[in-house]
């Protein structure tokens, strides 16, 4: 078997998680710049990030045979100073070069602010510029359902197809929008927040597996980097085909990333 | 779509023989929680705006139509459209709106 985990923040995660989701399956990873954990004091700050995305961390993931492809962007937990964020915006295009870059992400809101609409339609605006696909965050908890209609909003504006497009956390409030809309919808397979496996395949019978994938968004947090993998299991233990079960573990994320030239799994 | 329309590959007996003793931890997990909170000192006056959500939403369990995880996700939602310019001095996501407590939480 083999599986792509399409969002997951591998340089929060140990050199043995890559072995154990080496001997899983996983061929490939995305990994979208995200909130570290604590805010940085300075865009240098996110150079160094960039530059770990896009050189060090392919070459650790390459020792274990995965393919490693990244993401750029300010995240929405950091893009609520405007003028911070602006700074970073401006380190992302030569970064885009890269050959492992395969868009702007992971973008959106966290508290559902102005300041971050601002700075997430700014890098909307980026995507449009240099044609990037974009990978979408959306609100933790309560702030979800209506920081993700005002997302969908702001790219709808743009003349971004919807379809190179993957907005990403969804839930059962969520997702039926989501696709209805056009994009893509990714299920964040956490132990607390967001689905679970079991819920992650009741997404897949309620709403099929078309534009649907799943990831395991692995972080410095409570998460579980061989979460893809266990939900191929719960999807096979309730009588899910091979075909299903491949489709929305690989060929799902192998259609929506290789909508980037980048994006070489050989 | 309704979940009428038999989508899981299981019959109800294979979802009961998977799944069953699985919840039957997490509602004892729910029931001891509400235990605890019986047995807990309460704060001044004020209802916590969570704990009203979280009982509107054991209801919604129980009330006999389908769609329960959409529909709790829902009542668990900030339905308000302002927003805000700056987030400086919020908190975190809590997992409730404030609106739940005041207006019983319709889902």
């Amino acid at each position: 078997m083999r599986y792509i985990d399409p969002h997951i923040h591998m340089v929060s995660r140990t050199t043995d998680d890559y072995q154990r989701m080496a001997q899983a399956g996983c061929i490939a990873v995305t990994e979208p710049a995200f909130w570290a954990g604590f805010d940085r004091s300075s865009a240098q700050g996110f150079y160094d990030y960039y530059r770990q995305l896009t050189e060090y961390e392919p070459k650790r993931a390459a020792q274990f045979g995965i393919k490693h492809f990244t993401w750029l962007c300010i995240n929405p937990k950091e893009a609520d100073d405007p003028g911070f964020a602006r700074e970073v915006i401006a380190l992302i295009p030569d970064f885009l070069e890269k050959e492992t870059v395969l868009g702007i992400g992971e973008i959106g809101l966290n508290k559902n602010t102005k300041n971050e609409l601002i700075i997430l339609e700014e890098q909307i605006a980026l995507a449009e510029k240099y044609n990037q696909m974009v990978l979408v965050h959306t609100p933790h908890l309560e702030d979800k359902q209506k920081g993700t209609r005002i997302i969908m909003d702001a790219i709808s504006a743009s003349s971004i197809e919807p379809g190179r497009v993957l907005i990403d956390h969804v839930e059962e409030h969520t997702v039926s929008e989501v696709l209805d809309r056009g994009f893509w919808a990714g299920m964040t397979l956490y132990p607390d927040t967001k689905v679970t496996p079991q819920r992650a395949a009741d997404i897949i019978e309620m709403f099929g597996t078309e534009r649907l994938w799943m990831n395991s968004a692995g972080d410095w947090g409570c998460s579980d980097p061989l979460a893809v993998p266990k939900a191929r299991l719960e999807m096979a233990k309730r009588g899910h085909s091979s075909e299903t079960i491949d489709q929305v573990t690989f060929g799902n994320p192998q259609t929506f990333l290789g909508q980037s030239e980048n994006f070489k799994l050989e | 779509m309704s979940d009428s329309e038999f989508t899981c590959p299981q019959n109800r007996e294979e979802v009961i023989n998977t799944y069953f003793m699985e919840h039957r931890a997490k509602l004892i997990d729910v029931a001891a929680y509400l235990d605890r909170l019986d047995r807990a000192r309460p704060v001044g006056d004020e209802t916590d705006f969570r704990d009203v959500a979280f009982r509107n939403a054991i209801a919604i369990l129980t009330d006999g139509e389908s769609q329960r995880a959409r529909r709790i996700l829902d009542l668990l939602s900030d339905h308000s459209t302002e927003i805000p310019q700056s987030a400086e001095g919020m908190k975190g996501a809590l997992g409730a709106p404030l609106v739940a407590a005041t207006e019983g939480g319709e889902a």
